[in-house]
């Protein structure tokens, strides 16, 4: 690890697998050093990217106009019907309301957008300045949900409050608040949940009968809540046709597609799935604790993990034997049209070396082993988020000499990406552009990613789009890896 | 798509809410403005976010790597203030990164907890934690004020007042110019049209070769590009400056006539025909030399463009939105190619800007809506109210376009979902020639597309 210099401070957030000190405890989960160009957000992004994929509910940034303008629809969540969260909503603080405070104006946002689009709840986020000047935000809430019959939440996620990972437990307070506040009955607006709806392309008609009232709990056989998949590029839709197709029903996805009615409705699941857990993990403890809906960690990327995920459902339904039956039937089905194209790409790119640097750590680990899939050996992992359990499991399914980052920085990131001689850059928007210059590889796991990568079909399409970057013609006129990072 | 979200009917003025922001906050624009700075780290003195987010909003805009610090923010520091964190910051940024300048600027946390960074950053010097040598400038850029352009704007006056100097009684035979928030390609076209005229200049900040440089196997923390602290140190020795955009090159000109007694010519931003003759009379006037024939010639061309193709321009409704120096010279070039732009709308907010536009929409010969400041949504349904030809603007446009079926030609900041802007600048003729070969093309591809098979035309 020469030719570097690492700050003190981040020795213990890097390591060489195999050349660890015997003690090494990966020092990650802190926050970033004051003057690191660190890739991570804030508490706000980490609450805005959960709950905005909720697309029938008004989602108004409170706040100076950056970060309204910063994250109007970004992230690629898509959805069956409404699009109003693709709209940005702010109540653009200006100096004056800084020192008099917002809270006025927010009230008087809240009527206007409520009166004109009939969102069937409103989520108010704080921002760093409402967070300082003391605005009372759940005081207007509270008063503007009485006025319209609607809930409207405050989530506490001002920027500076934590990290991103703070951010997810704002939202996942906020989420708590809609889905204890309830069961929406088909009667009521005979919306109940309808697993067809939003299938594959979300055109299929949907049966607007709604279903018997109830308010029990954990009272719907075989059906499960998907917490922490937010349909980007369409993946719920893919999901949720493989469960249709083994007859487990689908009551809601965090947030993916998502619909206060049927968030509300939660409860009434049997089972709940837990995908991006370190968003969302807290949102299914609560609902355990409280509901006794017990929840399993999945990942539905690459073929073990999609597939462990689907037999664990089964499993969990095991009373119903046509369930596992038909489980297996799609597992094999897909399997059978899947293999035969992975073994194309994988001719290609056997040992070729990749790094990874996400997110969530939970991301990496199916990954990995996708990779491998492929031929593909990780070189370099890491993640913006992780815990000492994630990087222990990292390091267990990484090979020796592997490099494991916590929250690192694009200098260390370019060092070790030549270093360890890579081929393949996975990341995000701020990672891309820094493999191209190096002339690496690159393909996005995060909110710019286009085509779907989840389930089997998606681990195709990820194997066709890193095929089609680390085995393009361009890299024949890149002076590939020709060079040394000069900081 | 947002087209149910958007109604025609009645606009409500709207005192407490933006919808679908025309603008976005200061810190961006200081940001750009720093990198525009040789070897210089700009740092973000508030949460990680604010600084994570223009960073990935200038990286989807240059497709580039773009490097900035920031001092992370906790609760700690905004309850006591970020001092500690922004001392800190500056040490670890030397030890590791090495840059030759630090920028700093606020945010709006920063701000309302009251940090003064002039403050913190000389008990940084100090305390040993900037070394020998090395630059630290800051500015306010409190995010509730303006918008990125007065945020660019306080960027480039910080540049003025930390470090021009004037060194002597007489001023040496140089031409300052401030480009304003535009993209690498026109700075670069600004310092060609400059060399064409055989003037020396300084060009500040000047971005090109730091977020449009070439791909070469290497990443380098500090780019080639980038205006160097010795020339922006002598820029006090100039003999005048053009501020080419009055929003955001203006009061960086003043400071520098005021500190430097530098005399400074105020220009709208040399984009269309009137507003470069304009910029290339300023520039031959002011350092003594007289236009070559290749200007000329390339006058003539764009010239020669806008009578062949008047035929096609004549009339055409436009709606257009985006950053008051561009949004000025942008409808006046539309208005000398015959074009009726009628509803114009900028976030960035400022008493001064509306007057601007005034000589240009006396010649349109009919009411024009005007929004300062104004939001996308109310671009909207001023469309609804009245469709349009052609709409320019920013990436952000393309809900309307597609709402509305009518094409858009992408100008401004960000454009996130087309390339070239890196590398073709939308200034000068050369610039005025592309702006108008977008135009024609956007006019006339939905004209072929739309037309009815017995009046599809092959010749046009």
């Amino acid at each position: 690890m020469a030719g570097l210099k690492l700050l003190d401070e981040r020795r213990r957030q890097v390591f060489e697998k195999g050349s660890e000190p015997a003690d090494f405890e990966i020092a990650c989960g802190k926050p970033s050093l004051s003057g690191a160009v660190s890739q991570r957000a804030c508490v706000f992004c980490g609450s805005r990217v959960v709950l905005y994929p909720i697309a029938d509910a008004l989602h108004i940034v409170h706040g100076p106009v950056g970060c309204a303008a910063y994250t109007w629809d970004i992230r690629g969540s898509r959805s069956s019907g409404p699009e109003l969260h693709r709209m940005s909503f702010t109540t653009d603080l200006r100096e004056t309301d800084v020192i008099y405070g917002g809270e006025k104006k927010l009230e008087a946002a809240l009527r206007q957008l409520i009166a004109r689009h009939n969102p069937k709840a409103a989520f108010v986020y704080g921002t760093c300045v409402v967070g300082v000047i003391g605005d009372d935000v759940d005081a207007v809430c509270n008063k503007m949900s009485k006025e319209t019959g609607i809930p409207v939440i405050a989530v506490h996620s001002e920027g500076f409050k934590g990290t991103k990972k703070d951010g997810y437990k704002a939202a996942c307070d906020a989420l708590w608040r809609i889905v204890d506040s309830g069961e929406v009955t088909g009667e009521e607006d005979g919306l109940g949940p309808d697993s067809s709806r939003g299938v594959r392309g979300g055109r299929r008609a949907s049966s607007a009968s709604g279903r018997s009232p109830s308010s029990e709990l954990g009272k719907r056989p075989y059906s499960i809540n998907i917490l922490g998949e937010f349909n980007i590029a369409g993946e719920a839709w893919i999901l949720k046709e493989y469960f249709r197709k083994m007859g487990v029903e689908v009551v809601s996805t965090f947030t993916g597609d998502g619909r206060i009615d049927e968030i509300r409705n939660a409860r009434t699941a049997s089972l709940n799935l837990v995908q991006c857990s370190g968003s969302i993990t807290s949102l299914a403890k609560r609902m355990e604790s409280e509901y006794g809906i017990p929840f399993i960690r999945v990942s539905f990327f690459g073929i073990e993990d999609v597939s462990k995920a689907l037999y664990a459902v089964a499993d969990a339904f095991k009373d119903n034997k046509d369930i596992m039956a038909r489980t297996r039937a799609l597992v094999s089905e897909e399997l059978a049209a899947l293999l035969p194209q992975l073994e194309k790409y994988r001719k290609d790119l056997t040992g070729k070396k990749a790094a990874i640097y996400v997110g969530g750590a939970f991301k990496a680990f199916s990954l990995i082993v996708a990779l491998r899939h492929i031929g593909m050996s990780v070189v370099l992992a890491g993640s913006q988020t992780g815990n000492k359990d994630d990087y222990e499991t990292l390091k267990e399914i990484c090979d020796d000499g592997a490099v494991i980052v916590d929250d690192t920085n694009p200098v260390e990131l370019c060092k070790y990406m030549l270093e360890k001689k890579v081929d393949l850059l996975i990341g995000g928007v701020k990672e891309r552009p820094l493999a191209y210059k190096l002339g690496v590889a690159f393909c996005d796991h995060n909110h710019e990613r286009k085509i779907p990568l989840a389930g089997f079909e998606g681990m195709v399409a990820f194997a066709k789009e890193v095929h089609a970057s680390v085995m393009s013609p361009i890299w024949k006129f890149a002076p590939r890896m020709a060079s040394e990072v000069k900081a | 798509m947002l087209l149910r979200h958007t109604t025609a009917e009645s606009i409500v003025e709207r005192e407490a809410l933006t919808i679908n922001p025309a603008k976005t906050c200061q810190p961006i624009g200081a940001m750009y403005a720093a990198l525009g700075i040789h070897k210089c780290l700009p740092h973000s003195h508030g949460s990680q976010g604010c600084c994570s987010y223009h960073r990935s909003m200038l990286t989807r805009h240059f497709k580039e790597p773009v490097m900035a610090a920031t001092s992370a923010f906790t609760e700690g520091a905004s309850v006591f203030g970020g001092q500690a964190n922004l001392v800190e910051a500056l040490g670890n940024i030397f030890t590791i990164y090495n840059p030759d300048v630090v920028a700093i600027h606020t945010t709006c946390l920063s701000e309302t907890i009251g940090d003064d960074c002039g403050q913190i950053a000389s008990k940084a010097q100090e305390s040993g934690k900037i070394p020998a040598g090395k630059v630290v400038i800051n500015t306010s850029t409190p995010s509730y004020v303006g918008s990125h352009i007065t945020g660019f704007s306080n960027m480039v006056k910080s540049m003025v007042t930390s470090l021009s100097e004037s060194t002597k009684p007489g001023k040496d035979n140089v031409v300052n110019i401030i480009p304003g928030f535009v993209d690498p390609s026109d700075m670069e076209e600004i310092k060609r049209l400059a060399g064409e005229l055989g003037v020396k200049t300084i060009l500040f900040p000047d971005t090109s070769n730091v977020v449009n440089t070439p791909m070469t196997g290497k990443f380098h923390m500090y780019p080639a590009g980038g205006t160097t602290i010795e020339d922006l140190k002598a820029t006090g020795d100039s003999k005048a400056t053009l501020a080419l955009g009055p929003s955001a090159s203006g009061a960086a000109a003043k400071a520098l006539d005021t500190k430097c007694k530098v005399p400074c010519f105020d220009l709208e931003l040399p984009i269309g025909l009137q507003a470069t003759d304009r910029f290339i009379d300023t520039l031959r006037r002011v350092a003594g030399v007289t236009v070559p024939e290749s200007l000329n010639r390339e006058r003539g061309q764009l010239l020669d463009m806008m009578t062949d193709m008047h035929q096609y321009t004549y009339g055409r409704k436009v709606a257009i939105a985006g950053d008051p120096d561009h949004l000025v010279s942008l409808v006046e070039f539309l208005v000398s190619l015959d074009m009726k732009p009628i509803h114009i709308v900028t976030g960035t907010p400022g008493k001064k800007i509306a007057p601007r536009f005034q000589a240009s929409l006396d010649k349109v010969g009919r009411p024009v809506n005007l929004k300062v400041p104004g939001d996308l949504f109310h671009l909207h349904q001023w469309i609804k109210q009245e469709p349009v030809d052609l709409i320019l603007g920013n990436t952000h446009c393309k809900y309307i376009a597609r709402d509305e079926k009518t094409p858009l030609v992408r100008v401004g900041f960000p454009i996130i979902d087309r390339v070239g802007h890196q590398y073709m600048p939308t200034l000068g003729y050369k610039g005025a020639i592309r702006l108008l070969e977008k135009i024609l093309g956007a006019i006339m591809d939905r004209q072929d597309a739309e037309a009815p098979e017995e009046s599809f035309e092959l010749v046009m």
